[in-house]
């Protein structure tokens, strides 16, 4: 695997990053579900995610904190098995483990800037942005809620079958993602108290 | 009389013969313009890698490319197109900007040798519990977002090899990427990386180099107005300062002769006489630097811009003859006996104070005295032997003994000046003792002809890159390419424990990409034959969440690697990992090196004392603070220099006391001059210049020019008054001295401006203190 392509998997997980607060009830259309998510200005919360790898017998979990500072910091810090740092910052993608630090520019990979920029869309409430790369189906009522994900563009379809959110009102409880080789992840995601 | 006109025409003749011998001569001199001036002649261990690592070494190679201006997306696309188009040209041993051209062949080498390669690979690695903790490793890292890499080849190198050995390989900050190509943090430059093939000491070949680059930059399809290439390098640099260096010399040798041509015209009136009186300044020239290429095999640049302000200092001798002895034929001969012995004397003081540079180990130095005494040899020569008998029997000057009159006065009211000079002098003393410890500048780059914005951008391009400065270096020799691979792994061990304890943020080494082959066969022997793996493994995987089956093409790897050849140099070809193994694994006659550079932790230097400690007892291995290391070379070279000058003092004094047999006479010379140097220092040190080696050579000369103008103010007996005609002699030669040094006051390049501003106000200091402290004359002279 060259060294982009493990970016490119690297900033998919990302992908997995998630919050927002507020609540509004009421039966629900994307537009509404969209400005709901848009009202999260930035949040903090616990993740655990379980990724279902086909050459494990088991799962492998890790889990650690989130946050999201809108509009365009998220940072997803990794506590267990190992410390881990992930941050997206505007175009910047910084990953941290260990001693090793790499810095890269969103924009010199086009496939994960898509997912990214889908993913920041979303808790930004920016539905046109979403609609460029992803095709949306919603599910369900205010209270519970499932947006799927299924990629328009190619280069992205090689990488990711689908996405699927849900949550609660305007609160994402779980991301699931499932790769195009078969592999998966389920995050969910506890929200602290602010 | 007919005597001396055949003495005349044979001097003539040989004269000739001498000029054209020297103009052979010049015309097969090499001229440089490199450190190499300021390098020793016979070195130590440390200084022989400095001077080797600056003349060729990896460092020396490099040009660091920008690319500013236009917009992020022009810059990269222009990126790309100059390092397409170089990558070919075998200039070029390596161009870099990031994109991956040799990913692929580096993953390739990497991955099929890892168990070569990789330094994790020990017995205890391939045990039972080894395994064990190994894989659990690896599978934490499938937990991370960075699993995703090992995914794929978890299978092959569950021992997690490879991610080891990218880590390791990726170990040097690297700049980011715009764009896909190589930029600045800032964002605002693309940054390229270039290695020559040619050692930064070709300096045609960096300038070829430097315009290739340039070409392709111009010809590059993207090419906009707004874009701008910069480059800096150490090539670079001596490219540039010798444009500098030849630009300044041309300009200063032009003006400082239209200076002193206007100037000997204002007085002579006559343009036969400016001619002539040229002819020893150039017969002085030519035999300096005939004689320099003769005794050094080249000449260098700072030599020449010496050259043009000595030309102020030769072109006094035929003012003294021409002025001094004014209207006729008979005169003159009556100059020869009157004068010339003074001016003999004077030359005779200056090659004694110059000939102590000759023994400087510092072949610049060096190179200057020998000019210095060639020259003002030559000149005097022709003046004294030559000159007379080329000058026509009508030749005449304009009527000077008016100045001279008014000089005389002058100088007969100068004693009031006593006092005054006195409380000055006293008050430069006080200046130069106060202020003793930082008179001299000691380090090696005030010598630098480099202009300060140029220094400005390699310090910004080099931050932008990450590049390493290779201040710090560890070398280990030995004779074949094995020993020094096999010191440098046992020289890397203990660096690693140092990287570790936090006193090196990391270091480089060549045994990393191309082990030794016994090291190879260390890691080799460390592997368990296949039955045994297998059973190690089944045990190994007890507790975590995989299956021993799963691992079959690894224990079909491992297998294979037991048997795989070791790696050869030539087995890396086509990676990049060849550039670095070439940088730092050097052949030179019988010996080999590896040399190992260390990046020192931010913002701290390297202690170089815990480092001696740390590789201590280890033969053939030796630790090199560069910077440390030229500093310490330049700051002996200053005081020997210094000494060497004090010598010079000495040698000047002797002779006069051979000559005169007086000490209160020699004493009555010697104040006038030392006051000037004294003087002249205490300015310097009130502006704040710290004094470097060419200042010292300023004073020398202002001494041996000082020396005439003492000698001819020094009378036995106090009542024959000066003449008018040689005060005015005087007077225009300190003027011509004062334009050709004044001249190079004005030069940026450190080490000429160094000479101006002593020589120029020394020489009219040590006339003004010659006059003031001349024994005095009863009264004003009516006339000659």
């Amino acid at each position: 695997m060259t060294r982009s392509a493990y970016f490119r998997l690297a900033a998919l997980a990302l992908l997995t990053l998630f919050l927002s607060p507020t609540v509004q009830a009421a039966p629900l259309s994307i537009a509404q579900l969209m400005t709901n998510l848009a009202k999260a200005p930035q949040g903090a919360a616990a993740f655990t995610e379980k990724k279902f790898i086909s050459i494990l017998e088991q799962p492998v979990e890790s889990s650690g904190e989130l946050l999201f500072i809108a509009p365009a910091r998220l940072e997803k810090r990794t506590l267990k098995p190992r410390p881990e740092t992930m941050v997206l910052d505007g175009d910047t993608l910084t990953l941290e483990r260990g001693r090793r630090k790499h810095v890269l520019q969103l924009k010199d990979y086009p496939e994960v800037a898509g997912m990214i920029e889908s993913i920041r869309a979303t808790l930004a409430g920016d539905r046109k942005a979403l609609e460029r790369v992803y095709h949306l189906a919603l599910d369900g009522d205010t209270e519970r809620w499932a947006l799927l994900l299924t990629p328009l563009d190619a280069k992205v379809g090689k990488v990711i079958a689908r996405i699927q959110m849900s949550g609660s009102r305007d609160v994402v409880r779980s991301v699931e993602i499932l790769q195009a080789d078969g592999d998966s992840s389920l995050m969910t995601i506890e929200k602290r108290a602010p | 009389m007919i005597h001396s006109r055949r003495n005349g025409i044979t001097a003539i003749v040989l004269w000739l013969i001498f000029l054209l011998a020297c103009a052979g001569i010049i015309s097969r001199t090499h001229f440089t313009t490199d450190l190499s001036a300021f390098l020793p002649r016979s070195p130590t261990p440390e200084q022989q890698l400095l001077m080797d690592q600056l003349r060729d070494g990896l460092a020396s190679r490099l040009i660091l490319v920008g690319i500013e201006g236009a917009d992020a997306p022009t810059r990269a696309r222009l990126s790309k197109q100059i390092a397409q188009r170089l990558r070919a040209d075998p200039t070029f041993a390596s161009v870099n900007n990031g994109e991956p051209v040799n990913a692929e062949r580096d993953r390739a080498y990497l991955f099929d040798h890892r168990y070569l390669l990789s330094p994790a690979v020990t017995p205890e690695r391939f045990s039972e519990a080894g395994l064990h903790a190994a894989l659990g490793d690896s599978i934490d890292l499938l937990a991370s977002p960075a699993g995703l890499l090992v995914k794929s080849i978890l299978p092959r190198d569950p021992t997690g090899e490879m991610v080891l050995l990218l880590d390791q390989l990726n170990s040097g900050s690297q700049p980011s990427l715009i764009e896909g190509a190589w930029a600045s943090r800032d964002g605002t430059r693309a940054l390229m990386l270039m290695q020559t093939r040619a050692s930064g000491s070709d300096t045609d070949a960096q300038q070829h180099a430097m315009a290739v680059i340039q070409q392709a930059f111009n010809q590059a399809a993207g090419a906009t107005a707004a874009a701008q290439l910069v480059m800096t390098g150490p090539g670079v640099f001596s490219v540039t300062s010798r444009d500098t260096i030849k630009r300044q010399v041309t300009r200063l040798s032009i003006l400082s002769l239209a200076l002193i041509a206007t100037l000997l015209l204002l007085v002579y009136r006559s343009f036969s006489a400016l001619g002539l009186g040229l002819l020893p300044v150039v017969s002085g020239a030519l035999a300096g630097i005939a004689a320099v290429s003769l005794g050094f095999g080249e000449v260098h640049g700072i030599t020449l811009g010496f050259g043009t302000a000595l030309i102020g200092e030769a072109v006094d001798y035929s003012i003294y003859l021409f002025v001094q002895s004014e209207q006729n034929p008979a005169d003159r001969q009556n100059w020869l006996k009157r004068h010339w012995p003074t001016i003999r004397l004077g030359v005779l003081t200056s090659i004694a104070g110059f000939a102590s540079l000759l023994l400087s180990g510092f072949p610049g130095l060096a190179q200057l005295g020998l000019y210095a005494i060639a020259g003002l040899v030559a000149a005097a020569t022709v003046t004294r032997f030559v000159l007379p008998s080329l000058l026509p029997a009508n030749f005449r000057i304009h009527d000077v003994s008016a100045i001279g009159l008014i000089l005389s006065c002058a100088v007969q009211r100068a004693a009031v000046l006593r006092w005054p000079a006195a409380i000055v002098l006293l008050a430069a003393c006080a200046i130069v003792v106060a202020n003793r410890d930082s008179l001299w500048n000691d380090k090696i780059a005030s010598l630098s002809p480099v202009s300060q914005a140029d220094v400005e951008l390699d310090t910004r391009l080099r931050a932008d890159m990450g590049a390493p400065d290779v201040r710090y270096l560890v070398v280990a020799s030995g004779a074949d390419r094995e020993s020094v691979l096999r010191t440098s792994e046992q020289v890397s061990a203990r660096l690693q424990s140092l990287v570790e304890q936090g006193e090196l943020a990391g270091f480089e080494s060549p045994s990393r990409y191309l082990p030794s082959a016994a090291m190879q066969r260390t890691r080799q022997n460390s592997l368990p034959d296949r039955p045994e793996l297998e059973t190690r493994l089944a045990q190994a995987v007890q507790g975590l969440p995989v299956r021993a089956q799963l691992f079959t093409p690894f224990l079909d790897d491992a297998a294979a690697a037991r048997s795989q050849p070791v790696l050869q140099a030539a087995d890396l070809q086509q990676t990049s990992m060849a550039m670095a193994v070439d940088a730092l694994l050097i052949q030179q006659k019988q010996q080999w090196r590896a040399l190992l550079p260390l990046t020192a932790p931010a913002g701290v230097d390297i202690n170089a004392d815990h480092l001696r400690t740390a590789l201590g007892g280890m033969p053939n291995v030796l630790f090199v603070d560069m910077k440390a290391e030229s500093d310490r070379l330049y700051s002996g070279y200053l005081n020997e220099a210094i000494g060497l000058s004090l010598g010079g003092l000495a040698a000047i004094i002797g002779l006069l006391l051979v000559v005169f047999r007086s000490p209160l006479r020699v004493l009555r010379i010697i104040t006038p001059l030392a006051a000037a140097v004294i003087t002249v220092t205490a300015g310097l040190s009130l502006l704040g210049q710290q004094m470097i080696i060419l200042h010292l050579v300023g004073l020398l000369l202002v001494v041996a020019v000082g020396s005439n103008y003492a000698l001819f103010f020094d009378r036995p007996d106090p009542h024959t008054p000066i003449l008018p005609r040689t005060l005015a002699s005087m007077l225009f030669a300190s003027l011509t001295t004062v334009a050709g040094f004044g001249l190079l006051a004005f030069s940026n390049v450190s080490i000429l401006q160094a000479m101006g501003v002593t020589v120029a106000p020394g020489v009219i200091l040590a006339l003004m203190y010659s006059a003031i402290f001349a024994r005095q004359s009863d009264a004003c002279p009516s006339n000659v």
